[in-house]
C-alpha cells in the first residue's frame, strides 16, 4: 500500500466539487459542497459519512449519472488530464466502463434480471471492443474465475436470480473490471452483504488492485473497511470534506469531532464493557455551512465560535481539519473507562 | 474424507444443473402451472382456439345452409333436436355450426386488432419512453385525446367511417387499443429506468439504443403481456358488440357471435335459446382470457416473487 509513487499526477482529480439539486417549489438543496481530493494509480482512497452526507453524490457525479434535470454540477472533475464535466454524453460513455468504473450497493438489484450473467458480461466486453465476438464468452468466464466464481463457464448462462447475493456483487465486480479500469469506483460495495462474505468481497478487491495498479475509491460509512484497505481518508459530513489525511494518522489522533465520534461509536472487541458512545442528534440537525460548523448542533465541543463563519479545511499537524476547535493532540481517543 | 468431499461436490454439482437455463419465462411458467385458476383459463382459451382451426371439421352442417326454411315462423323456431344439436336459427341454419365457425370471426378480429392495436400502440410508447422530453409529451397529449373519448363510441364511429367490413371492424377495435398500450410501456419504461441495473448498465459506458431496447424494453414487457391477454378479452366483446349492432361483415352469412345475438333478439320470447348460446359462448371466451390474464399477471407480479 506504501508503493505509491506521491511524485506522479493525480489519475482522477475532484476540484470544488459543487451538486445542488433543485425541485421546483423547494428550496434547493446542495448535497455536496466544494469537494476536492485526488487519486492516483495504484492508491486507494477512503471516502467516510453517514447517510446524507454527499459520498454517493459526488461517485455518481464523476460518473456523470446524475440526472441531467434539476441538478447542478459545478467545479471540475478531471481524468488523466481531461475535463468530464464538459464532456459529451459520447465522450463519457467511452470513459464508463472502460477508463473509470463503478461498483454499486446493492448487488440485488444492479443485474439486469431478464439478461444471463454472460450476455451482460460480454456487452461490456464488446461495447468497448476489448475482444472479438467469438472470445467474449471466453474472456467473460475468465472474467468470473478472476472474482472467484468456481465453474465460471456454466455460470454464463445463469440469471442474477439465480446467484447469491455475495455471488452476484462478484459479478459486478467482474463487469466493473472488464475492461480493467484505471479508476474504480466501489460505492458501499459491502452494505448489502452478510459479514462473512463482506471480508470475502474486500479482499477481492484488495488484491485486483494490488495486481493490477488501479486507483480505487472506496466509498464507506464502515470505518473498519477503510482502516483495514485505504491509504489516505476523507471524512464526509453534510456535503463538505471535514478531515482528511492519511489513514494511520487520521485514526490514531482524529481531530475533527465528527471523526472522534464515527470512531467512539464502532464497538471495539477490545474495550470489554466499554460502552458505545452514540453521536447524539442525526443528520437532520444540520444547519447550512453558510450559518457556520453544520456539525455544531451535534457537537460534544460546539463553542459561540463554531457558528457564524464556516471553518475552512486547514492543516493541523499531519491532517486537514475543518473545525475552529479541534481535539488537541495526545488525548487518546481509546481509554477504557 | 475423500467420500465426505466427493459427495458435497456432486450435490454442488446437481444444483448447478438444476439451476442453469430457468430463464424468468420459464420460471413464471412453473407458478402458471400450479395455479388451477391459470390452467382453466389457458384450457379455455386453447379449446376455443382448437374449435376455430378445426371448425370445417368439427361443424356438422354447412353454417350458411339453411333447411327446414319454411317451418320456420315468428311464433315457432325449432328447437335442439338429433340433427341439429343445438337447433336452428331464425334463418334455418345449423346454430352449432355457426357458433363453431363463429370462433374463428371472434377469435381472428380479436388477435388481429389486438396486434395492430398493441404494436402501434407499443411503438409510440417505446418513442416516449426512450426519448422523453417533447416527443413524450406530444405523444402523451395525443393519448389523452384518444383516452377522452370512451372506446366503443370511437370503434363505433370509426366502423360507421369505414364501412361494414370485417376490417373495418379490426381497426375499430384496434384504435382505442393504442393509447391504453402506448401509456402502458411508457410508464413501465419510466419505472424501470430508475432502477439500480439501469444506472448500472450505464456506468459500464453502454449508449442509448442498447440501454433502451436490451435492458429496460424487455423488463417492461411484462405488464404488456398482462394486459394484451387483457385486451384480448375486450376486444372480443367489442368485436361482439360492432357486428351486434350491426358493423360486422357486410355478409349476413358470415357467421358471428355478435351478430347472432342481434338477430335471436326478435325471437327471445319464443326461442331464447338462439340469444343464450352465443352469449354464453362469448362469457366463457371472455373470461377464458381474463383469468388467464389475472393468473399471469400474478405471476409476473414482482411483489409475489420471492
Amino acid at each position: 500500500m506504501s508503493k505509491v509513487d506521491n511524485s506522479t499526477e493525480p489519475l482522477l482529480a475532484v476540484t470544488d466539487l459543487k451538486v445542488t439539486f433543485n425541485t421546483r417549489g423547494t428550496t434547493p438543496v446542495r448535497a455536496v459542497d466544494g469537494v476536492s481530493f485526488s487519486v492516483r494509480a495504484g492508491e486507494t482512497l477512503g471516502v467516510v459519512g453517514e447517510s446524507g452526507s454527499g459520498k454517493s453524490v459526488t461517485s455518481l457525479a464523476i460518473l456523470g449519472l446524475l440526472p441531467e434535470r434539476g441538478v447542478q454540477v459545478e467545479g471540475s472533475i478531471t481524468f488523466d488530464g481531461a475535463e468530464l464535466l464538459t464532456s459529451s454524453e459520447r465522450e463519457m460513455q467511452a470513459v464508463r466502463g472502460r477508463r473509470v468504473a463503478m461498483v454499486f450497493q446493492d448487488p440485488m438489484s444492479s443485474l439486469n434480471p431478464v439478461l444471463t450473467i454472460g450476455r451482460q458480461l460480454t456487452e461490456v466486453l464488446r461495447r468497448h471492443h476489448v475482444c472479438h465476438k467469438a472470445e467474449a464468452p471466453g474472456r467473460a468466464a475468465a472474467l468470473l474465475d478472476r472474482v472467484g466464481i468456481p465453474e465460471a463457464r456454466r455460470r454464463l448462462d445463469n440469471y442474477p436470480h439465480q446467484l447469491s447475493g455475495g455471488m452476484r456483487q462478484r459479478v459486478m465486480i467482474a463487469m466493473a473490471l472488464a475492461c480493467e479500469p484505471a479508476v474504480l469506483i466501489a460505492d458501499e460495495p459491502t452494505t448489502a452483504l452478510d459479514v462473512t462474505i463482506q471480508a470475502q468481497v474486500l479482499e477481492l478487491l484488495r488484491e485486483l488492485v494490488a495486481q493490477s495498479n488501479t486507483a480505487l475509491i472506496l466509498i464507506t460509512h464502515d470505518l473498519g473497511v477503510v482502516a483495514g484497505m485505504c491509504d489516505r481518508v476523507h471524512v464526509m459530513y453534510s456535503g463538505r470534506i471535514v478531515e482528511s489525511g492519511e489513514r494511520h494518522p487520521l485514526f490514531a489522533q482524529p481531530r475533527h469531532h465528527y471523526t472522534r465520534g464515527l470512531l467512539a461509536s464502532v464497538p471495539r472487541l477490545d474495550l470489554v464493557g466499554g460502552k458505545l458512545t452514540p453521536i447524539s442528534g442525526s443528520p437532520r440537525d444540520v444547519i447550512d455551512w453558510a450559518d457556520g460548523c453544520a456539525f455544531a448542533p451535534r457537537c460534544p465541543a460546539v463553542t459561540e465560535s463554531c457558528l457564524g463563519t464556516p471553518p475552512a479545511l486547514e492543516p493541523l499537524d499531519d491532517t486537514f481539519v475543518r473545525c475552529v476547535n479541534p481535539a488537541p493532540l495526545g488525548q487518546s481517543m481509546w481509554k477504557a473507562d | 474424507m475423500a467420500t465426505v468431499q466427493e459427495h458435497l461436490q456432486s450435490l454442488m454439482g446437481n444444483r448447478v444443473v438444476e439451476t442453469s437455463g430457468s430463464s424468468l419465462t420459464r420460471e413464471t411458467w412453473n407458478r402458471l402451472r400450479h395455479n388451477r385458476i391459470a390452467l382453466v383459463g389457458l384450457g379455455v382459451i386453447v379449446f376455443f382456439v382448437l374449435i376455430a382451426i378445426f371448425a370445417p371439421w368439427l361443424a356438422p352442417h354447412d353454417p350458411r345452409a339453411t333447411t327446414w326454411f319454411d317451418q320456420i315462423r315468428p311464433s315457432s323456431v325449432p328447437g335442439p333436436s338429433r340433427e341439429h344439436l343445438l337447433g336452428l336459427d331464425e334463418s334455418g341454419r345449423d346454430m352449432l355450426s355457426r357458433i363453431l365457425y363463429g370462433a374463428r370471426a371472434s377469435l381472428i378480429i380479436g388477435i388481429v386488432s389486438l396486434g395492430i392495436g398493441a404494436s402501434i400502440g407499443a411503438a409510440f410508447g417505446l418513442l416516449a419512453g426512450a426519448f422523453g422530453g417533447w416527443v413524450d409529451s406530444v405523444i402523451m397529449r395525443i393519448t389523452d385525446v384518444m383516452l377522452a373519448v370512451p372506446g366503443l363510441l370511437l370503434a363505433l364511429s370509426i366502423a360507421a367511417v369505414l364501412g361494414q367490413s370485417q376490417v373495418a371492424v379490426m381497426v375499430a377495435v384496434a384504435v382505442p387499443n393504442i393509447p391504453l398500450f402506448a401509456r402502458l410501456l411508457r410508464s413501465s419504461m419510466l419505472a424501470e429506468r430508475q432502477k439500480d441495473y439501469v444506472n448500472a448498465a450505464t456506468s459500464v459506458g453502454l449508449g442509448r439504443r442498447p440501454l433502451v431496447m436490451s435492458h429496460i424494453v424487455p423488463n417492461s414487457l411484462g405488464p404488456m403481456i398482462v394486459q394484451g391477454t387483457l385486451a384480448l378479452a375486450t376486444a372480443v366483446i367489442d368485436a361482439a358488440a360492432l357486428s351486434f349492432l350491426g358493423l360486422g361483415s357486410a355478409d349476413p352469412g358470415v357467421p358471428e357471435w355478435g351478430r347472432m345475438l342481434a338477430n335471436a333478439q326478435r325471437y327471445l320470447n319464443v326461442a331464447p335459446h338462439l340469444s343464450i348460446i352465443p352469449g354464453v359462448v362469448i362469457f366463457i371466451t371472455v373470461l377464458g382470457f381474463n383469468l388467464f390474464g389475472e393468473a399471469l399477471r400474478e405471476a409476473l407480479d414482482p411483489k409475489l416473487r420471492r
